[in-house]
């Protein structure tokens, strides 16, 4: 059973096993806009908390995306090359972003369930 | 959502109601973009009319008997030879032809004119204009208005309909249709459309007015930028500043030729130096190859990996359907098609020089 966890920095993971599938939430896409450009990394980069992982481009600027936890990138979506505006029309479904094996699954403790990200966009 | 320090539109309720994200601009808290979203909007302005709150610009009323000549000494302008409702892209120079502003100005009688300073330059603007006034007869009025700009090839139809018959005006054209009101047939957008100023009051009539016809839209700052520079069009403070000439960005069709090499104007003679050695430097078009946008500061490249030149602007072109951007290289560099690269995030993007603009312009002409 998939279980959904959110971050401070409006992203969310699916983590199933020790893989979490990553994107941004809808409040997120809703306050970047159109974008136009999603700058994905390659698989099997090792990646740090914190690590910026992905560049999301609107219109106007471009804002990074960071890793939540430390693992090790299996997929992007690359369907974002063709069609960038995925993460705006289903941010948390077709607009995901990467997927990655978690190296410290222990971080996810302090991360948000969908009550308390809820509370924190209010 | 307004941050401390931050001068608010005098309609910002309306802006509020309408859905506005609001962010920083020049000093002032503006409408970034509505409900619709940045690509809805450029696609509206462009198919349709979009309407823009642009009162952070600033309109000051330039009279008296002298008011021709304070222009003459601010900017390489002939205002003697503009007719009445005629309408010129000018500049104001620092002592070394440097862009202090770029300015529309508007002759509205024989002695008055009406000029329209961007935002962040306002102030500056006046102090410079004032500084100028020596032993002229003339007053310089920055008006209290709220500036509206109509934009996009049903603006002219939406206008009438809204009881402002603006169809006889020609592109750069203006007058004042009533007391206290400037109305002109400009923008910058690349499309057709009006400016028009106006006192508070008059101007929530007007807007309710124009937004009840389904044709018309609130457009952001951010679709407004990526209008202009799909058009072309510079920013100040990022395409021209101080520190570039009206040579090497590319801007001296709107100096009068006998002005281009003498003249009185402040800065003609860094202009005249400028003119006669040729800019070292000059503003293109540049066309970032697959999606990525290449932003404003990036360093642009040569195949040998020389620097030789800077992005001034950039992002997506929603008409163009790709990035856009503009930027100044090396003069020698300066022919369409010569490849370059922009630094993003480390990584060189293939950049090509492209003419502008990226979407063509569709001023109503006559």
């Amino acid at each position: 059973m998939a279980q959904t966890y959110y971050t401070q920095d409006h992203e969310w993971l699916r983590v199933e096993g020790d893989t979490a599938t990553v994107g941004i939430t809808d409040y997120a896409q809703e306050q970047l806009g159109d974008l136009v450009f999603v700058e994905l990394p390659e698989a099997g980069k090792v990646v740090a908390k914190g690590d910026t992982v992905v560049v999301v481009e609107s219109v106007k600027a471009a804002s990074d995306v960071y890793s939540p936890a430390d693992g090790t990138i299996v997929e992007t979506n690359g369907a974002l090359s063709s069609d960038p505006s995925l993460v705006n029309s289903a941010a948390t479904g077709d607009g995901w972003l990467w997927k990655m094996k978690l190296s410290a699954p222990s971080q996810l403790e302090g991360l948000l369930d969908e009550a308390g990200y809820a509370k924190l966009i209010g | 959502m307004t941050e401390a320090g931050l001068r608010t539109l005098p309609l910002e309720d309306l802006h509020t109601a309408a859905g506005a994200r609001f962010g920083a601009f020049a000093g002032w808290s503006m409408p970034l973009q509505y409900a619709a979203g940045v690509m809805k909007e450029h696609q509206h302005t462009r198919a349709h009319a979009g309407l823009f709150d642009i009162s952070h610009m600033k309109l000051i009323d330039v009279s008296g008997k002298d008011a021709a000549a304070l222009l003459a000494r601010a900017c390489p302008l002939d205002p003697e030879a503009l007719a009445e409702g005629q309408a010129k892209y000018t500049f104001l120079l620092n002592d070394r032809a440097g862009i202090i502003d770029d300015l529309i100005i508007t002759r509205l009688g024989p002695a008055r004119f009406m000029v329209v300073a961007n935002a962040g330059n306002a102030a500056r603007d006046e102090a410079h204009l004032r500084g100028l006034v020596g032993g002229l007869d003339c007053k310089i009025d920055p008006l209290d208005r709220v500036f509206l700009a109509l934009q996009g090839p049903e603006a002219s139809d939406v206008l009438a309909k809204a009881g402002i018959d603006g169809s006889a005006l020609g592109f750069m054209n203006g007058t004042e249709p009533r007391p206290g009101w400037f109305l002109s047939r400009s923008g910058y957008t690349g499309e057709d459309g009006f400016e028009l100023g106006l006192p508070e009051a008059d101007a929530r009539e007007v807007v309710a007015r124009l937004l009840a016809d389904e044709r018309v839209l609130w457009i952001g700052l951010a679709a407004r930028d990526s209008l202009r520079l799909e058009a072309g069009l510079c920013l100040h403070g990022q395409d021209i500043t101080e520190e570039t000439d009206p040579v090497a960005a590319g801007l001296t069709w709107a100096i009068p030729k006998a002005l281009r090499t003498s003249g009185t104007y402040f800065g003609h003679e860094a202009l005249a130096k400028i003119v006669a050695l040729g800019a070292a430097e000059c503003r293109v078009g540049l066309k970032p190859e697959g999606r990525q946008p290449v932003r404003a500061g990036a360093p642009l490249f040569d195949e040998a990996g020389n620097t030789v030149g800077r992005v001034t602007s950039g992002g997506f072109g929603p008409s163009a359907g790709h990035p856009v951007a503009m930027g100044y290289v090396a003069a020698p560099l300066a022919t369409n098609g010569t490849r370059l690269f922009a630094e993003v995030r480390g990584a060189k993007v293939p950049v090509d020089v492209h003419p502008l603009p990226f979407t063509p312009h569709r001023y109503r002409k006559g």
